[in-house]
């Protein structure tokens, strides 16, 4: 799945997202994936992503550097594939296989 | 799955210097068990009279609700055996904690897989350590491989989707991988196989049960062509057999990213150090489990940069790092260096001059029985 600057896309809300010191973790109630938002900035975009018109608008509100763009919009396109975020018009139902599972270590 | 946009740190770096809140949280509910397998990681059995009540339990939820911990695995013991069992994950889901149990099945009958099916917030992870019945139950005790797969059969008819089978990697079982996984495939299961630690009763009967030297290395390559199965993790010692690491943390996530609460609400750095050097505090203290897990001096130490100490000079510790800790400890190895099955051999040599294992501080175990009759055959 790849995510353009000039689509829609919204934060899914069975996904809970905790702040921690290096930006968030992504938790997804539905398919039980857990993922790491490793920047504060990409944090600021998953959230916003609902109130604004695209990915661009997202970035720019979020004060992502052009040169940081290529890397963030890869990190939206894994965060597509989890089912963390969705297109904003169309209704998806991708429940995923992985589990989180780290017993211990 | 990692997301990683422009980051200068590694992940685990991150997750060394502690998160605040846990990721993996198991909670045991009770002590009191039916069965009394001899690999029990919480020496289960009997239940302890200051167990919290449901009262102070669902205190312990509002609280991880607070905290953000999306889900819990709830064990023990055997967590169905709770009266409230039930009324506390639902009061879990509905406060936004997700709950894993795992259970030996003896509770789950045709009605309660209906029950459990109609949620989508818990998930069941069912215990067997064989594929057939004479290898489990020389484990798990006498009938419990046909009480596992009865529960299996209740949640397949109801219905209930996806759950795990899970099994702990013994000598005795690793043959039957492939059985394993056909047994899962049948109930359209996920298997789940995890390593033995010498914790609990287990201390007594890790010698006679751990890998093999090369049974640790089928296991590795087993696991490398299956990148699916769930291991939680916990097998990251392999990792020192070859270029390839397997799918998952590398770390020792003890008081980082895991911890225990167990049944009287004390707080252990991880499910398989349940003695007193690793317990951090109580959740019936002031400032409770949040306070314990931001600010337990254990906690505090176990996030500082540790030394790969007799490791240090090993050219695999990237590959291991050292191993797991409880495993050391309950040999009677110094906890910065091999790992006792270490797959360099370093751990074996250690063993050999190790300092005596500590005694247990927790001990739930059923009073034994004098047998009448000769029960056990099994070789
Ligand atoms: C302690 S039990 C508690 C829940 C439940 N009674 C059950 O058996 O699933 C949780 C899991 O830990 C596993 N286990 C027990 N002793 C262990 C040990 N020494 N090392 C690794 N896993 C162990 C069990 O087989 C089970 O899958
Ligand atoms: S591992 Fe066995 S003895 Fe221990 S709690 Fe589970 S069923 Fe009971
Ligand atoms: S002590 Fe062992 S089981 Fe516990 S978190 Fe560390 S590596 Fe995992």
């Amino acid at each position: 799945m790849s995510v353009d600057l000039d689509q829609a896309w919204e934060l899914n809300d069975q996904v809970a997202l905790r702040p921690e010191p290096f930006g968030a973790l992504a938790y997804h109630y539905g398919n039980r994936r857990l993922t790491f938002l490793r920047a504060h900035e990409l944090v600021e975009v998953v959230e916003r992503l609902a109130e604004t018109t695209d990915v661009a608008d997202a970035f720019d509100r979020a004060g992502v550097a052009e040169t940081r763009r290529p890397a963030f919009l890869k990190a939206l396109a894994a965060l597509a594939a989890g089912d963390f975020i969705r297109p904003r018009t169309t209704a998806t139902d991708s429940r995923g296989a992985s589990t989180t599972d780290t017993e211990a270590a | 799955m990692t997301t990683a946009p422009p980051s200068p740190n590694r992940l685990t770096d991150q997750m060394k210097a502690g998160l605040d809140a846990p990721i993996c949280l198991t909670w045991e509910l009770t002590y009191a068990c039916n069965l009394a397998c001899v690999h029990c990681l919480s020496s289960s059995g009997r239940r302890d009279p200051r167990e919290l009540d449901t009262a102070e339990a669902e205190a312990v939820i509002d609280e991880l609700q607070r905290m953000q911990v999306f889900y819990v695995n709830i064990g023990g013991g055997e967590p169905t055996i709770r009266p409230d069992f039930f009324h506390l994950v639902d009061y879990a889901v509905d406060h936004g904690v997700g709950v894993k149990f795992s259970t030996n099945g003896s509770r789950i009958d045709a009605d309660v897989a209906r029950r459990l099916a109609g949620s989508d917030y818990i998930d069941i992870q069912l215990s067997i350590d064989g594929a057939d019945a004479a290898t489990n139950d020389a484990v798990r005790g006498e009938g419990s491989f046909a009480t596992a797969i009865e529960a299996m059969e209740h949640l397949a008819a109801a219905d209930f989707g996806e759950f795990k089978i899970s099994v702990v990697m013994t000598r005795h079982n690793v043959a039957q991988l492939d059985a394993f996984q056909t047994l899962a495939d049948r109930y359209g299961a996920q298997l789940r196989l995890t390593r033995l630690r010498p914790s609990g009763r287990g201390v007594d009967s890790w010698d006679e049960l751990h890998l093999r030297a090369e049974q640790q290395v089928q296991l590795y390559h087993w696991l490398l062509d299956r990148p699916e199965t769930l291991t939680g993790d916990s097998f990251f010692h392999l990792n020192a057999l070859g270029p390839e690491n397997l799918p998952g943390l590398n770390l020792c996530g003890a008081g980082r990213v895991v911890c225990l609460i167990d049944p009287v609400g004390d707080v252990y750095a991880c499910p398989f150090v349940l003695h007193d050097e690793f317990r951090a505090g109580n959740v019936r203290d002031t400032g409770g489990f949040t306070r314990i897990w931001r600010e337990s001096d254990l906690f505090t130490e176990l996030r500082e940069p540790q030394s790969a100490g007799a490791c240090a000079s090993c050219g695999e510790f990237d590959a291991c790092q050292g191993g797991c800790m409880a495993a050391k400890f309950f040999t009677g190895l110094p906890l910065d260096g091999p790992d006792p099955e270490c797959v360099t051999g370093h751990g074996e040599l250690a063993l050999a001059s190790a300092g005596s294992i500590p005694s247990t501080t927790s001990d739930h175990s059923k009073p034994v029985r004098v047998a009448l009759s000769p029960t056990r055959r099994q070789g």
